[in-house]
């Protein structure tokens, strides 16, 4: 087991530098200088040096390579010329909030992909495994945006009761600052129905249809048949001998899933105003702040590399298999 | 593909709805000018023709300019059927040449190419389509160009794959001893057998392109307006949703149903090209 | 006499197949005693496998059913009106079964104890000891009965997954799970098939051990002619969905009575030699989805004649020997003089001779 941590932890290391390289390239691919295209000619010329100064640029290629290699360890990303601010402070802000959505939508995608793939799997041919593969497929070709704006029509609409509706923007209430604890933790709770479920419902359709083919095929183990001739109950023989063995497969599906979700939060959290990491990520593109765009980028690949490592792990954790050997 | 695997298509009721969806998108995509009772992007007169609730003479409702949003749903299947069709193609282009370099010449070559595809996937899709596209100026072709060289990966792995297989198949042996030379028996023996595997992929890669180039367009970096496209016609009704549902709620639709028939064919012809799997 | 152990009768499995119904089983009959060890012999495919999990309703449905007018009984009671909740009581508890596979057949990702302690704490109630009946008191007798079935090192081995252990100690571990319930009928389908030689050996006498210690009568489904000899009190032999011949172990061997039963003997040549494994039997197994009309071995069979487009019962023959078997030769015993597998091979082509005689 430490030998495998340590294994996947080395394989994760060159990924890493490639990172890097594909961020430091992705800002000399622009056309003319990235550090000019914001400002109006006439700036003076000894700002758009510190403009180049702030981006790296006016350094030699190997020497930016290693600044955002150094950037990685210290948090030191640069000036954010948008906000005023220091982009560690700009990521400060954003990474909670991508991070708290992110894992609820993960959570969601998960438990909801599973639990409605392994009823199919184990309905096969009902009705309802007709009924829910259709509408799962309907909701996996959904765009995220505008099912975002769906929900946002209906649980803001007036013709719903009071009770109902849910918060459409935001992380949390404009008296937030007046509440008791307990309700500061519903208001944000409220606060994230809508955003995590827009986020997360096209890729729960999609782990659906993986745990639906992943426990048919555990079901029909020589396993599966002794657990029923042990006399075990049906709902033992599926969560305690069915469930586990398709929940193996399904864990690399982290790795697939989680730049789907990092991507789709881009345009989730423009469309609910959830200050995180896609929505900076969007803002500074358009305010051309090119700092803050790198190290969104940067942070983005890092965090689906770091995910795949912990999906490496879980899945020695899940099967004993890799974990013995 | 074999009759079997063809009636074992056939035969797929899911694939049946997908094709039979994808021709009447198709049909009317290329019959718009045809079929649009408006001109998708003539502003009539703004006062008395904008905000219409969908009706007889207005289907699916017009938009904030009194534009007819049937007229534009339309026009806007041309732009994304096209966009997810290049970009594909595109995607296929590249991916099968990295992946089929990578798998017959095997080595160092290939532990590199394969180490930049998983390096590219580590990357979120839609944060590379983001950034690439912003860096220039948005345009359809920039567009279009992007979604394809951010999509060869899945191929490029499935070619490889595939070359890896069949390379060690006898026929490659028997045409190696015949002296012909290495490009040749890339082109002659080994693409043939990939085909299948990347026409499902492709098929399915067109519906997730049409996806990206609509959050893209939704974004206000992908297709410009007054270029009808669904993403944009989306976020151009976002401002007056509470009044004016239809004018984002149908081209929405529009693009779940396109995403879904290629996703419906895509898994009747995986299904139709592997009898182990039952759908 | 009392009421056997196990009685089944006119046992009838079909599934549904693309081909058409298969008619796998298709009207079985035949009784289990108390601590008697019976054989049920056929080759892939006759129907032997699915006669053993109908059994215990074991059968996946759809695409398999039991259909109606077949019946088992368990001391007199009837399993295939069992409600669910009894049928869960009898599997695992009267009747346990052991698999072929046994590395396909344990749950890889749990331990081989939890998996024995499983057994016994489903079906506590059969532990005679009530200070034992507690769960608690499970891992500690799982420990306690892969000791016994000869697994070293139990306590440390109990903690060990299913792919960490050889193939001959995973079916101990399966046969621990199995009898560790202490049932009244062990259902073992091809035990030994996936061990070595050497390791099958060890298996068979580890069971016949366990089986005169607790009186657990023992169903063995096999191939292995050579396992019968060894183990077997008594012999069903099973083709194309039927039993063709019930016999006593000593007499099946000594004088088989069915041409296919025949065949079976003949094929292999020293029969000196303890092993023997079916083949050789001109033509092959027809399939379940169409059975031949009259004697379903009629196109294989040296002997077959005009009445056999008649399908025959099973019957004790007019020598009155031991058994009984399914075939027109019970009737006219003249006809088997002068024939026979030796000399129909030697003549060539087996699947046109039976037919035109």
């Amino acid at each position: 087991m430490i030998r495998y941590t340590a294994r996947r932890l080395l394989e994760a290391v060159p990924i890493l530098l490639g990172i890097v390289t594909l961020t430091v390239l992705l800002l000399h691919l622009a056309p003319g200088d990235p550090a000019t295209a914001y400002f109006n000619p006439n700036v003076s010329p000894e700002i758009i040096e510190r403009m180049r100064e702030n981006l790296g640029l006016n350094l030699p290629l190997h020497e930016q390579y290693l600044r955002w290699l150094r950037s990685f360890f210290t948090g030191d990303f640069g000036y954010s010329f948008g906000q005023h601010r220091p982009v560690a402070q700009v990521i400060a802000d954003a990474l909670p909030n991508t991070l708290v959505l992110s894992a609820v939508s993960l959570l969601l995608i998960f438990v909801l992909g599973c639990a409605v793939g392994a009823l199919q799997a184990v309905r096969q041919y009902s009705a309802l495994d007709i009924a829910t593969t259709f509408v799962s497929l309907f909701i996996y070709s959904m765009p995220g945006f505008w099912l975002g704006l769906m929900l946002i029509l209906l649980f803001s609409s007036p013709a719903l009761p009071e009770v109902l509706r849910l918060p459409i923007s935001g992380v949390t209430s404009i008296d937030y600052e007046f509440m008791a604890p307990a309700q500061r933790l519903l208001d944000r709770a409220r606060h994230l129905v809508l955003p995590s479920f827009a986020l997360g419902i096209a890729s729960a359709a999609g782990v659906s249809r993986y745990m639906r083919g992943a426990m048919l095929e555990v079901l029909s183990q020589d396993y599966i048949r002794t657990a029923r001739a042990k006399g075990l109950p049906e709902t033992a023989v599926i969560l305690r001998h069915a469930l586990r063995n398709a929940l193996i497969p399904i864990v690399s599906l982290l790795g697939l899933y989680l730049p789907l979700l990092f991507g789709g939060s881009i345009v989730i959290e423009v469309v609910f105003s959830w200050p995180g990491m896609g929505r900076a990520l969007y803002n500074a593109i358009l305010a051309r702040d090119y700092p803050v765009v790198m190290a969104c980028t940067f942070l983005f690949g890092v965090l689906v590399v770091f995910a795949n490592l912990v999906a490496d792990l879980l899945y020695a954790v899940v099967d004993p298999r890799i974990r013995t050997d | 593909m074999t009759s079997e695997t063809w009636s074992r298509f056939a035969r797929h009721r899911q694939a049946a709805l997908g094709l039979i969806l994808l021709a009447v998108l198709t049909l009317s995509a290329l019959l718009a000018p045809a079929l649009a009772p408006y001109d998708p992007d003539v502003q009539a007169d703004i006062v008395s023709t904008r905000y219409q609730p969908p009706s007889l003479s207005h289907p699916m409702g017009t938009d904030r300019f009194g534009r007819d949003v049937f007229s534009r749903v339309l026009y806007g299947a041309r732009i994304s059927l096209s966009i997810g069709l290049l970009a594909v193609l595109i995607a296929i282009t590249v991916g099968t040449a990295i992946g089929a370099v990578a798998g017959f010449f095997g080595g160092r070559l290939d532990a590199v190419l394969m180490r930049g595809v998983d390096l590219l996937l580590s990357f979120p899709r839609l944060v590379l389509l983001v950034v690439l596209v912003a860096l220039f100026q948005p345009s359809i072709a920039l567009v279009t160009l992007v979604l394809g060289l951010t999509g060869w990966m899945g191929v490029s792995r499935i070619v490889r794959g595939q070359v890896l297989s069949v390379r060690e198949m006898e026929y490659v042996t028997a045409a190696r001893v015949l002296g012909f030379g290495r490009s040749r028996i890339l082109l002659r023996h080994i693409l043939p057998n990939v085909l299948t595997p990347v026409i499902v992929a492709a098929t399915l890669g067109i519906g997730n392109t049409i996806l990206a180039e609509a959050a893209l367009s939704f974004l206000g970096l992908g297709v410009q307006p007054p270029t009808a496209s669904w993403g944009n016609m989306v976020a151009s009704g976002r401002d007056a949703m509470l009044e004016a549902w239809w004018i984002t709620t149908f081209p929405g639709l529009a693009i779940v149903f396109t995403v879904m028939a290629f996703n419906l064919v895509g898994d009747g012809l995986r299904d139709a090209l592997d009898p182990r799997r039952v759908a | 006499m009392s009421a056997p152990l196990l009685e089944v009768r006119e046992l009838r499995t079909h599934f549904a197949t693309e081909r058409g119904e298969a008619r796998a089983v298709d009207g079985v009959s035949f009784d289990v005693g108390e601590g008697e060890t019976v054989a049920l012999v056929g080759e892939s495919g006759c129907g032997k496998s699915v006669t053993g999990l109908s059994i215990l309703r074991l059968i996946p449905d759809p695409p398999g059913r039991l259909l109606a007018g077949s019946s088992v009984r368990l001391r007199g009671e009837e399993l295939t009106a069992a409600t669910e909740a009894r049928l869960r009581q009898v599997r695992g508890g009267e009747i346990s079964m052991v698999f072929q596979e046994p590395m396909t057949s344990l749950n890889p990702v749990i331990t081989i104890g939890r998996q024995v302690a499983e057994a016994i704490r489903t079906h506590a109630d059969r532990t005679p000891d009530a200070g034992e009946r507690r769960p608690s008191a499970a891992p500690r007798q799982a420990i306690e009965w892969l000791d016994r079935v000869g697994i070293p090192d139990p306590a440390q081995r109990c903690n060990a997954y299913p792919h960490q252990l050889s193939g001959g100690m995973r079916q101990r571990a399966m046969i621990a799970m199995a009898l560790c319930t202490r049932p009244s009928l062990l259902i073992a389908d091809e035990p030994t098939t996936a061990l070595d030689v050497t390791v099958q050996g060890q298996i068979l006498r580890l069971l016949a051990s366990l089986q005169s210690e607790l009186g657990t009568a023992i169903l063995l489904i096999t191939h292995d002619l050579g396992i019968v000899a060894q183990v077997a009190d008594r012999v069903l032999v099973m083709y194309a969905g039927h039993i063709v011949e019930e016999a006593p172990v000593e007499r099946l061997f000594r004088a088989p009575r069915h041409p296919y039963t025949e065949g079976l003997l003949q094929a292999v040549p020293d029969l000196r030699e303890r092993r023997r494994r079916l083949a050789e039997i001109p033509g092959t197994v027809p399939q379940a989805t169409r059975w031949p009309s009259g004697c379903r071995f009629r196109a294989r069979c040296p002997y077959a004649w005009e009445r056999c487009r008649l399908p025959p019962e099973l019957r004790a023959d007019r020598a009155a020997t031991e058994g009984r078997y399914r075939c027109w030769l019970a009737e006219e015993p003249a006809r088997r003089r002068g024939r026979g597998f030796a000399s129909w091979s030697r003549q060539g082509s087996p699947t046109g001779a039976p037919e035109s005689q």
